[in-house]
């Protein structure tokens, strides 16, 4: 096993890598985990001192993510993507195998301290599922045979760097490319075309281009880096939100991949429009995989003159940008969250106004867009507004990438003019049998085959990329229970409606698959939804209730088949409550039980 | 303050001046907007969601948007009534709150707002979490199976004690009140009895020890007076004393 750090060595090096600023505390826990598997206190306490901050916002952060772990996991952490799709590609029978083969329980550290295994919310590999991750490195595609190689690399204790490379190759799937996936574009291209014209001149092509924001809110782009650009501030910032978690959803990990000049540059003519000189990615902490290679293209763009002093041979235009790794919190979606968890703190939604334009990133303006939208921006600075306005409808302009997965023949990344048919996407993707499409994730609309004349556009279907297609066969109830646990467990706890919320709605679906649900429960259920819906503090909470609303209102069949009552049905369970009674007497007994008449 | 202007909350204008929140002008108007995460004097939080009003047609938390010169506010309305008895059975589910067994009993702005909004009894699942209690401080107790997150006893330890004793921790369903030390225990922080901190605590999550049944139950706070007149004054009393 390789040797474990000393903590003070750990915390020293981390630390000083980042001269002892509190806001990078969310890469300097990921750094000092990653040498000592854990956030052991006197970690916290070391950390606390070295910051100059108060040891409780530094257990503060550590406790918020997911990633984080306060007791050791051992040489080998894995964790399995729990989204549907995931499951419906065999990720339960995948995690229970390897337990089997590793000898152990998932959520518990082996006897011998090796190895952990245990769930994760969806990793953005829906295409090539059921996935994982090895300290923090992605198996895409798993099986029994490649689950046996795992084992039996844990078992040698192989390091990862020797584990054979084929384990970790993620495939594109690009199956249908447009303007975005499609056209060779050459780095500085779209700079050079900045210069040439002039920032308002940019800003006015992306104004005519009527660019919406693709991270799912569909803002306004120019308008945003408008009032940014108005903005005061002695420093502005640029902030690509690259936190793709919503689950079914992986087309940004297929731009970072494979067109990260694209993204990057899209970030550097938002710099030169608004007057930013510093830029950051805040990339999900699952798609740690991409980082080398993407701190190598910025470093070729450097070298290029793209990023640093003086890009392209202009006095006074200077850029770089630096990459944030996330630690599992589907929450710093959420821009004003994602710039919480920027400066080191629990991604915890801001009080809005004011927006991030005039107060984000150290309380200085900032531009946060998704990269999808920074892409787009690149190729209109290139082509022009006019020609991407050409494409679309009006409301929505351009292409639209869709992360298409679930009961399909060809998962992958499909781009297409916004406005296409949810039929035409299942035909094109070879989905057979579908009784209902998941668009835009767990928080998206889920469309049934009655409606699969919708379109996917701002004025219809609107979407941040997902498309999980549910065949016939599914059970839709399952589907949205799966849902209701992902926003209980994703939940950042701020505001009342959603913190309770999430976790009641989650009880209450439980308590339907157990076979005790009744009537009332059905009551309960559309209760809590409102007040989700009406008074919670950001979208999580307005939309965390929305695949149960739908499937309840489009598939009422797959809730009242679960109805033992119509009428009331205790969630309480008498007779499991003597369970620990019954354990501590070694009674098991008819008289030790309380049957309760079956109806 | 310079500017000043009105909104209409329920109806009636409400005179505001430029910086002020709907909850600030409408307290100073004599109107009561519940609320447990917010106090006069501090940082608006906005974590309860009790005092949600609909703001020009879109609900927001009261406590932490400005008023607006001709915004048209709803406050006294079935369905904000009735989503706020909602929120308060939320909070009395979430956590362990046995008011019979409680010394903050009538003193507690909790079980106070429930009268308020007419609470008869929480109608969602007991989530009955197991929470820790701490009781290492000589002076005072923390009590984990009251605490309601709204995170006052936090922000009055950093902006007005200086001292970041409090924090929460941990997210979701599973967010704590985390105490600055490295034992986890209130004993080892630098907290004292008389720290705001202690003193802000809407209900029975820290309360200094040994005072417990000073004023006997019957005769206490809220057993007197509804929380809806003692909020309205004791914000008049804090804005006597700012301007003294």
């Amino acid at each position: 096993m390789p040797r474990i750090a000393p903590i003070s060595e750990a915390v020293g090096h981390s630390v000083e890598r980042h001269g002892a600023r509190p806001s990078h505390l969310v890469q300097i826990l990921r750094e000092v985990q990653a040498e000592l598997r854990c956030l052991p206190g006197p970690a916290l306490d070391e950390l606390a001192r070295a910051l100059r901050t108060p040891r409780v916002r530094v257990e503060s952060a550590a406790s918020f993510y997911h990633f984080f772990h306060s007791e050791s996991h051992g040489a080998y952490e894995i964790l399995f993507s729990d989204n549907i799709i995931d499951q419906m590609l065999g990720k339960r029978e995948m995690m229970q195998y390897l337990c089997k083969l590793l000898w152990l329980q998932p959520g518990k550290l082996s006897e011998d301290g090796l190895v952990y295994v245990e769930s994760t919310s969806d990793i953005g590999m829906a295409d090539q599922g059921p996935a994982a991750l090895v300290n923090g490195h992605v198996l895409p595609s798993l099986d029994e045979s490649r689950l046996e190689l795992v084992a039996g690399l844990i078992r040698d204790q192989k390091p990862l760097a020797r584990w054979p490379r084929m384990l970790f190759e993620v495939a594109d799937n690009v199956r249908k490319a447009g303007p975005l996936l499609g056209q060779a574009f050459e780095p500085g291209s779209a700079l050079r075309k900045v210069l040439k014209q002039g920032a308002e001149r940019t800003l006015a092509e992306l104004d005519a281009s009527n660019l919406r924001g693709r991270g799912g809110a569909g803002f306004k782009t120019a308008v945003k880096w408008a009032s940014c650009r108005r903005a005061q501030g002695s420093e502005k910032h640029v902030v690509c939100n690259a936190d793709e978690g919503e689950p079914g959803t992986f087309k940004d990990r297929v731009l970072l991949q494979s067109h990260a000049d694209l993204v990057f540059e899209g970030m550097t003519l938002a710099a030169r429009v608004i007057g930013a000189s510093h830029g950051m990615v805040y990339l999900r902490g699952e798609y740690l995989y991409l980082l080398q290679r993407l701190e190598a293209v910025l470093a070729r763009r450097r070298k290029d003159g793209l990023l640093g002093k003086g890009i392209l041979g202009e006095q006074g235009f200077d850029f770089d940008i630096e990459i944030h790794l996330g630690a599992g919190a589907y929450i710093c979606g959420e821009e004003s969250a994602l710039i919480e968890s920027l400066e080191g703190k629990p991604g915890k939604p801001r009080n809005r106004p004011p927006y991030p334009d005039t107060f984000g990133y150290l309380g200085e303006p900032t531009g946060v867009n998704n990269v999808e939208t920074f892409a787009c921006a690149a190729k209109i600075a290139v082509h022009g507004g006019a020609w991407f306005a050409g494409m679309g409808t009006p409301a929505s302009t351009g292409s639209k990438l869709m992360s298409v997965s679930g009961d399909v023949k060809r998962p992958g990344v499909y781009e297409y003019p916004f406005g296409v048919s949810v039929k035409q996407v299942l035909s094109d993707c070879g989905a057979g049998n579908a009784q209902a499409v998941q668009v835009g994730g767990p928080s998206g609309t889920c469309v049934s085959w009655r409606e699969f004349d919708r379109r996917i556009c701002f004025e219809d279907v609107p979407t941040a990329g997902a498309f999980m297609v549910f065949s016939r066969d599914r059970d839709m109830f399952e589907v949205a229970r799966n849902f209701a646990h992902f926003f209980a467990h994703e939940s950042c706890g701020f505001c009342t409606p959603c913190r309770v919320g999430t976790s009641l709605l989650r009880n209450h679906m439980d308590k339907l698959a157990a076979g005790k649900g009744s009537a009332y429960d059905m009551v309960q259920m559309k209760r809590l939804m409102h007040i989700m819906l009406t008074m919670s503090h950001c979208g999580l909470g307005h939309t965390a209730a929305n695949p149960v609303v739908q499937t309840m209102e489009k598939f009422p069949d797959a809730y009242e088949r679960r109805l033992r009552n119509l009428d009331f049905e205790p969630a309480f369970d008498l007779d499991g409550a003597l369970q620990t009674a019954r354990l501590i007497t070694g009674r098991d007994d008819e008289w030790a039980h309380i049957v309760s008449k079956q109806p | 303050m310079s500017g000043a202007g009105a909104f209409t909350l329920d109806g009636m204008a409400i005179a505001y001046r430029d910086g002020e929140t709907i909850m600030e002008a409408a307290t100073e108007a004599g109107v009561y907007i519940p609320h447990l995460c917010h106090q006069p004097g501090f940082k608006p939080h906005g974590s309860c969601k009790l005092c949600t009003v609909s703001i020009n047609g879109r609900n927001g938390a009261a406590c932490t948007v400005r008023a607006q010169d001709g915004m048209t506010v709803l406050n006294n309305t079935p369905e904000l009534n009735d989503s706020r008895r909602a929120l308060t059975e939320m909070l009395f589910v979430e956590g362990n709150h046995i008011c019979p067994a409680c010394e903050k009993s009538g003193e507690c702005q909790l079980q106070a707002v429930g009268y308020f909004v007419g609470m008869m009894t929480p109608r969602f699942d007991h989530f009955f979490p197991a929470r820790d209690l701490d009781a290492s401080h000589p002076e005072v107790l923390l009590d984990r199976n009251r605490c309601i997150l709204c995170e006052l006893c936090v922000r009055a330890s950093r902006d007005m004690d200086g001292k970041d004793v409090f924090a929460i921790g941990g997210r979701g369903i599973r967010a704590r009140l985390i105490v600055n030390s490295p034992t986890g225990l209130l004993a080892d922080t630098n907290l004292s009895a008389k720290d705001k901190a202690v003193a802000v605590c809407p209900v029975g999550a820290i309360l200094v020890k040994r005072r417990a049944y000073e004023t006997p139950i019957g005769r206490r706070l809220y057993d007197r007076q509804p929380i809806s007149e003692v909020a309205l004054e004791e914000a008049k009393t804090l804005k006597g004393k700012g301007h003294g």
